[in-house]
C-alpha cells in the first residue's frame, strides 16, 4: 500500500498566469486543508466552480485533526449525496469508530464513559481518522466533480478589496499572477497569510504549558477507547492521552510543562522514553509524527471582511481537547456555502453573509469557552485551581457527581444558532422538543429504509409530521404556492416513524418544520400557514429581519 | 431562594469543632485539599448556582477583595 503522505502534488502553471489582465473567478478558496476542501466540495455540490490555492505540495504531514464528530460526518453525507459520492461512508469505512473512554488519576481508573449515541442515527458519535486521509478523500472527490481547480505550490502574497471584488496576487514557482474574485474564502489555517496581509488582529490567550504530540505505529490488542490520564506515574504532575487511529496508528499526547526544552523534547530517543514509560519497555513501535505545541485560544473579531470570509483555524484557534478545531471548521463551511450560493444566484441579499459571521462567531465563542475550561482543568494555573482539580478527580472514583466535573475535553457537538436573526417562529410550547428548536441542527432518525438527513438539504425543506397522515397531503397542497422556494418532504408511512415523531415532538400534536439548506431548523409550527412559512423563508434568507 | 445568612445550625459550637477536627493531623496542603473536596461536595448538595454565587461573593468580600466584574 502506498503511503499517501508521500504523494507530491505538482505545480501546474495555469492559463491565468499568462493573461495580461487578472483572470476572473467567482470563488477563490485559500487553503486546501479540510475546511477549504469541504467548502470547495459543498460549492461543487451546488454546481459552483472554485479555485483552491495552497502553498503546500503534500497532504498534512501528521495526523493533526483526528476526531471527526457525528455532525461533520453528516455534513460530508449531505455534500457527497449532492455530488453522487459517498463521502461520509468513505470516512467511516477508513476510520475507527469509537464512543467509549476511560479516565485515570494517578494509578487508578476513576471512571469510564460512553458517549451513548441513542439508537436511530445513521452516524456514530465519533470516528478517528488522520487528517491526511480526510484530505485525501476530499481531493479525490474534488477531481471527480470537474469543478474544483486545486493549485498546489501557489501562495497568496497580496490582497486588495476593489469595487469589482478582491484582487488576489498569487506567487508561484514561476512568478506571480493575479485573480479577481467575487468572493474569497480564507481557510488558510492558524498561520493564515490572508489574515496577516489584511492586517487583522487575532486576539486571545496563549497558554504556557507545552504538549508533546506523537503518532506511533504499533500492534496492540486494546479496546478502541479514549484513555486520558491525570497525574500518572509515567508523567508525574501532568496529563497524557492515548487514542487509536486508522492503520494501527495511535495518538499519544503528553503534557510536558512550560519550561520544557523544545529541541530536546522532540528528539525521537526522548519521546521513545516517554512512550515506553507509558506503554511498557518491551513495546515494538515506530514513530509516524512528532510535534510540540502550546494551546491557543484566539479568534478574529469578525469572520466577514467585505468579500473575504474567514473559516476554520484562520478565523479561530482553540485547544485540541474536545476535538472542536477541525469539526468547527467543517461547520463553518457548512454554514457559509449555502448562503454564498444564494447570494451568487441573486436570490438573497449580500447581508445574508453577515449571518455567517454572527452564527459562526457565536459557535466559535462556545467552542473557545469549552476548550479553555478543559485546558484550565487539564493544566491548572494556580495552587487553588489544582486543589479543586485534584479534589474533583479523587472524589470521582466514588462520587458520581464529581465525574461530571472532570474535564478532559468536552467533545464537539453541532452548534445551535440560538438568537440568530435567521431563526423564524418557534410555535412550540416551553420545553417541548427543545433539541429541535429553531437554530438547532436537524436530528437524524430512521425513515423507511434510510435516514431523515438523507431527505434534507438541497435547498430549504418543509417536513410535516403527525399521526394522521392524511393531513400531510393537505399541508403539501397548502404550501404548493411556495414550491419554487421550499421542497416538501413526505413523512414516512412505516412504523419506524415513532422515533422521528418523538424526536421532533410530534407524537401528540402535528408539527411543521422548516429546514435550511445546511439542515439547521429555521422555524417550526403546530399549524400550517403558507404566509408564516413564507415569512420564515424571507427571514432565513436575509430578506427580512 | 437567596443564601441563608441567618443562624441555621442547631449546635454551632459542635459543628464548628467538627470542621476543625476534620483538619486534625493534616499538613497545610492536605488541609487545602480537604477544603476543596468539602466545597465540591457541599456545592453539589446545594446545587443552586445563584446561592453558590452569592456565597462565593460574600466570602470574597470578607477577604476585602470582591469578585471582579467579568465579561
Amino acid at each position: 500500500m502506498t503511503d499517501i503522505r508521500q504523494i507530491s502534488f505538482p505545480f501546474r502553471r495555469s492559463a491565468d498566469q499568462d493573461r495580461p489582465e487578472p483572470a476572473h473567478h467567482p470563488t477563490v478558496i485559500v487553503g486546501a486543508g479540510p475546511v477549504g476542501l469541504v467548502a470547495a466540495l459543498d460549492l461543487a455540490s451546488k454546481g459552483r466552480a472554485s479555485v483552491v490555492i495552497d502553498r503546500r505540495s503534500n497532504l498534512s504531514d501528521g495526523s493533526r485533526a483526528i476526531c471527526w464528530a457525528k455532525r461533520s460526518l453528516e455534513i460530508m453525507d449531505r455534500v457527497g449525496r449532492d455530488l453522487g459520492l459517498e463521502l461520509g461512508q468513505a470516512l467511516v469505512d477508513k476510520g475507527v469508530t469509537w464512543r467509549k473512554g476511560k479516565v485515570f488519576f494517578d494509578t487508578r481508573e476513576i471512571y469510564d464513559f460512553d458517549l451513548l449515541p441513542e439508537e436511530g442515527h445513521r452516524r456514530p458519535a465519533f470516528i478517528n481518522l488522520q487528517q491526511y486521509y480526510f484530505e485525501h478523500c476530499c481531493i479525490e472527490a474534488a477531481a471527480k466533480t470537474g469543478l474544483i481547480d486545486i493549485r498546489w505550490q501557489e501562495e497568496v502574497e497580496g490582497i486588495e478589496q476593489t469595487g469589482d471584488g478582491p484582487l488576489v496576487t498569487i506567487a508561484t514557482p514561476e512568478g506571480s499572477y493575479r485573480i479577481i474574485a467575487d468572493w474569497v474564502i480564507a481557510a488558510d489555517g492558524a498561520r493564515s497569510a490572508l489574515r496577516r496581509l489584511m492586517g487583522l488582529g487575532f486576539e486571545g490567550r496563549v497558554f504556557d504549558d507545552q504538549f508533546l504530540i506523537c503518532d506511533i505505529k504499533m500492534k496492540m490488542e486494546r479496546p478502541i477507547e479514549r484513555w486520558f490520564w491525570f497525574d500518572p506515574p509515567f508523567n508525574r504532575g501532568r496529563s497524557a492521552l492515548l487514542h487509536r487511529q486508522a492503520d494501527d496508528v495511535w495518538r499519544l499526547d503528553f503534557q510536558v510543562g512550560a519550561e520544557a526544552d523544545r529541541d530536546e523534547e522532540v528528539k525521537p530517543e526522548n519521546v521513545a522514553r516517554r512512550v515506553r514509560a507509558m506503554l511498557g519497555d518491551d513495546l515494538d513501535f515506530a514513530f509516524e509524527w512528532i510535534s510540540l505545541y502550546r494551546f491557543q485560544s484566539r479568534r478574529l473579531e469578525r469572520f466577514r471582511h467585505g468579500r473575504v470570509l474567514f473559516a476554520g483555524d484562520a478565523a479561530h484557534q482553540m485547544s485540541p481537547f474536545g476535538a472542536r478545531g477541525g469539526n468547527s471548521g467543517i461547520q463553518d463551511a457548512d454554514n457559509l456555502v449555502w448562503k454564498l450560493d444564494l447570494v451568487l444566484r441573486g436570490e438573497a441579499p449580500e447581508r445574508l453573509l453577515d449571518s455567517y459571521d454572527w452564527e459562526r462567531r457565536a459557535a466559535a465563542d462556545e467552542n473557545l469557552l469549552n476548550t479553555t475550561r478543559s485546558t484550565d482543568f487539564i493544566a491548572p494555573k494556580s495552587a487553588a485551581s489544582r486543589a479543586f482539580r485534584d479534589g474533583a478527580l479523587a472524589l470521582a472514583a466514588t462520587e458520581p457527581f464529581a465525574r461530571r466535573l472532570v474535564n478532559s475535553g468536552r467533545l464537539s457537538v453541532a452548534a445551535c444558532y440560538d438568537g440568530s436573526t435567521l431563526n423564524g417562529a418557534d410555535g412550540f410550547g416551553e420545553g417541548e422538543a427543545s433539541a429541535a428548536r429553531p437554530g438547532a441542527a436537524a436530528l437524524d432518525a430512521p425513515v423507511g429504509n434510510g435516514w431523515l438527513l438523507e431527505e434534507l438539504g438541497r435547498g430549504f425543506a418543509a417536513l410535516w409530521l403527525g399521526q394522521d397522515g392524511s393531513l400531510a397531503a393537505q399541508c403539501r397542497d397548502m404550501l404548493a404556492g411556495l414550491s419554487s422556494r421550499v421542497r416538501f418532504v413526505n413523512q414516512p408511512t412505516d412504523v419506524s416513524r415513532e422515533t422521528l415523531l418523538s424526536r421532533y415532538g410530534a407524537l401528540a400534536q402535528p408539527a411543521l418544520y422548516l429546514f435550511r439548506p445546511d439542515q439547521h431548523i429555521a422555524a417550526r409550527w403546530r399549524e400550517v400557514s403558507p404566509a408564516n412559512v413564507e415569512a420564515a423563508l424571507d427571514r432565513a434568507t436575509g430578506k427580512a429581519s | 431562594m437567596p443564601l441563608n445568612r441567618d443562624p441555621n445550625i442547631k449546635d454551632p459550637d459542635q459543628l464548628y469543632a467538627a470542621i476543625i477536627d476534620a483538619h486534625e493531623g493534616l499538613t497545610d496542603s492536605e488541609s487545602v485539599a480537604l477544603n476543596a473536596r468539602l466545597v465540591l461536595l457541599l456545592a453539589n448538595h446545594i446545587g443552586d448556582e445563584a446561592v453558590l454565587r452569592e456565597a462565593l461573593e460574600t466570602a470574597r468580600r470578607s477577604i476585602g477583595k470582591p469578585i471582579a466584574e467579568s465579561a
